[in-house]
């Protein structure tokens, strides 16, 4: 049995995926990434192989992916996560056409074809508005755990409306919306819909088409999903290791490898 | 020992650079023996008339982008929005005001003071930038109203009663601006001489077009994104000149010779692709090599359409009616310069069949509205008609404060991994 694995080194935590030639994820490991990137990498990767009960060398590529992928200095060969989420994504929820990813500092709108091509994509250009790290300075300004944020939303009935596209000024309108008395669950449920809006700007920058799945850290958040659905007007894919979509992705394509490496005329995947 | 292709290979970027050299020699010289300077633009830059007179002439632009090269434009926009221009207008503005605030000090040379600007309408901004110089110097300043195209991109080659009558406005108005050199220089006007600058010109933009055509060719024989700039300089500065006839007939013959050998640009060109937009001169190396290390090429850029002020038609003047014709010749290259830019969606249709073309990259920079606005729709367009991969990257073609390189390269690579998905794909469907 063969085995492969994907790092996804993120901008806020780092993701490790081990599969196996079936395809099925057999290990995850979840880290925050820190200031040691390498290190992040290491440790998610260890963390994995250990959890797995196999030893490191018995992995036979790895692909690391996410803004620190060429940190990933054990693994074989790097590969975007733009690549990796539609890869993903796809293998999760084979009828996906478009994905929207949400992490902490990037958000982005994936077009993928029924054959898993990446038709096209679209990224939140030098602004954290419409990602984590939105909904990370909301947390702060209100003192709520990040893991309470989507849940505390839902029971807003009145949302605000959160009009600023700035991230650090929207902190200072969440406490002037505290200031005018309104309730912090109104004001958490505003903030999602605000995000929803620039997310689903980005998404029809690519064009919206059936099926979507949304994935990154962000998608474990109850009540960014529902926003999101409410907005758009239907039911959307997520998966409960949105989170790992990246990763497996890159494990995917280094299952490929591994795969298309044991064939006569050897033609390497994304090489 | 020198062979044909030692004497020949990359003879066209180093006498390139060289005329660039000596072109700013003479500026600066022209500056202290005193003469009239001109301030043109590419688009329509009219120095077939100017080198009538004898007129030294400047590009601002290629002034401003050149000091992004040499990586110390911030420098020069910084000092230019300490004196109160916005952030957000055009970078070559600012750095050009900087020059000038300056006192014409450059990092190529010292630059003469204008005499006069010649400018069209082709950009929306020269207007406004010769106003500048307007307060600055006092000088008279000549507009020349090109009508552009109606309705969709427009046939070059139709010469109809509307046409002529677009003729004659832009003729009317070149007299108006020879009558204005005669009033500056105190020289009479040459008709002969005209004829001669007329005739530099036909080899130039003949050269230009077969140039441009030269990269049908497996291995593509020049980058169009960076190669294609220096000679982009020289068909703008030199236009009009016996030094840049001559640089252009040898150039096509390095092309040629190129075609001929199978000698192409990088190592192995796995990619074809075109580019859309200004380029980003803050990175302008990196920019490429971004590209480049994929294999991938750079075959064409709309760039080299209509900064050529229109120069890819290969328009040749008729040296019998040298002011009838020069005015055909404005008319038809300029206005194609402006559908080059608002239009290019119908261009690259072609390119993509006459080049080969595997993906086009589209740069709309945050300078510049005119070249940029309606990008993202036209790249759409593009789709839609054709199954062709895009990237869209937004940055800008002088300021590297919104320059990101970290995040351009991201999108390049996730485009050269669709690139290569793509085409796995349809192998396998094959």
């Amino acid at each position: 049995m063969a085995y492969s694995a994907g790092v996804d080194v993120g901008s806020t935590q780092t993701k490790a995926v081990i599969i196996n030639e079936k395809r099925e994820i057999i290990q995850r490991a979840l880290i925050d990434t820190g200031a040691n990137v390498t290190q992040a990498a290491q440790n998610a990767f260890r963390q994995t192989v250990e959890a797995a009960g196999i030893g490191e060398d018995e992995i036979d590529y790895v692909i690391g992916t996410g803004y620190g992928r060429y940190k990933v200095t054990f693994g074989n060969k790097q590969i975007t996560e733009i690549s990796c989420h539609g890869r993903g994504a796809v293998h999760m929820f084979p009828n996906t056409r478009t994905v929207i990813d949400m992490g902490g500092q990037d958000s982005k709108a994936i077009k993928v074809s029924a054959k898993g091509e990446i038709v096209d994509f679209c990224m939140n250009d030098k602004c954290a508005a419409g990602t984590g790290r939105f909904l990370g300075a909301a947390a702060v300004a209100l003192r709520i755990a990040l893991d309470d944020l989507g849940s505390t939303a839902l029971q807003g009935s009145k949302p605000v409306r959160i009009s600023t596209t700035c991230t650090v000024f929207a902190e200072s309108e969440i406490l002037s919306w505290l200031g005018k008395g309104k309730k912090v669950e109104d004001i958490l449920w505003g903030v999602h819909q605000s995000i929803a809006s620039r997310s689903i700007g980005l998404l029809r920058r690519v064009g919206i088409e059936d099926e979507l799945t949304f994935t990154g850290g962000v998608a474990r958040n109850i009540g960014m999903v529902k926003a999101l659905e409410e907005s758009l007007k239907k039911k959307i894919n997520v998966s409960e290791d949105s989170h790992f979509i990246g990763a497996l992705g890159a494990a995917l394509f280094a299952m490929d490898h591994i795969i298309a490496s044991r064939q006569p005329a050897h033609k390497e995947a994304l090489a | 020992m020198e062979t044909e292709q030692t004497t020949l290979v990359g003879r066209g970027n180093q006498n390139g650079a060289q005329l660039f050299r000596d072109w700013f020699v003479d500026l600066e010289k022209s500056r202290t023996d005193g003469r009239h300077a001109a301030y043109v633009f590419v688009m329509g830059s009219l120095n077939e008339i100017l080198k009538t007179f004898d007129m030294p002439v400047v590009f601002p632009e290629i002034n401003s982008l050149q000091t992004a090269v040499r990586r110390v434009a911030g420098d020069f926009l910084t000092e230019a929005e300490d004196y109160g221009y916005s952030p957000d207008i055009c970078g070559y503005v600012k750095a050009d005001v900087a020059v000038q605030l300056r006192g014409g000090d450059h990092p190529m040379g010292k630059l003469p003071k204008p005499s006069l600007a010649v400018l069209t309408n082709a950009c929306n901004t020269y207007v406004k930038w010769a106003e500048i110089w307007e307060r600055m110097y006092e000088i008279p300043i000549v507009t020349i109203d090109v009508p552009g195209t109606r309705g969709k991109r427009g046939d070059p080659t139709i010469r109809d009663v509307s046409f002529e009558n677009d003729r004659r406005y832009v003729e009317a108005q070149l007299r108006e601006l020879i009558q204005t050199c005669e009033q500056i220089t105190k020289q009479k006007f040459n008709v002969d001489k005209l004829r001669e600058t007329l005739t530099y010109a036909n080899t130039i933009s003949r050269s230009w077009k077969a140039i441009l055509e030269c990269n049908r060719s497996t291995p593509s024989v020049f980058n169009a994104l960076t190669d294609g700039t220096i000679y982009l300089g020289v068909a703008n500065g030199f236009r009009g000149s016996r030094a840049g006839a001559e640089y252009f007939e040898q150039l096509l013959e390095e092309m040629n010779y190129k075609a001929a050998n199978g000698i192409g640009t990088v190592n192995e060109e796995k990619f074809r692709l075109a580019f859309v937009g200004v380029p980003c001169y803050p990175i302008f190396r990196r920019f490429n090599e971004f590209f480049s290390d994929w294999g991938g090429s750079f075959v064409q850029s709309t760039y080299l359409y209509f900064a050529a002020g229109g120069a890819n038609l290969g328009f040749e003047y008729d040296v019998d009616r040298p002011i009838e014709s020069l005015a055909e010749g404005l008319l038809v290259s300029v206005r194609d310069a402006m559908d080059s830019m608002f239009h290019q969606d119908q261009i690259l249709q072609t390119m993509i069949d006459d080049y080969h073309l595997e993906g086009v990259v589209y740069h709309p920079i945050k300078s510049c509205r005119t070249v940029s606005t309606g990008l993202a729709d036209g790249r759409k367009h593009l789709m839609a008609q054709r199954n062709v991969s895009t990237l869209f990257l937004e940055s800008d073609m002088m300021d590297k404060r919104v320059v990101s390189e970290a995040q351009m390269k991201n999108r390049i690579d996730a485009f050269f991994e669709g690139l290569i998905s793509r085409r796995q794909i349809a192998a396998a469907n094959a």
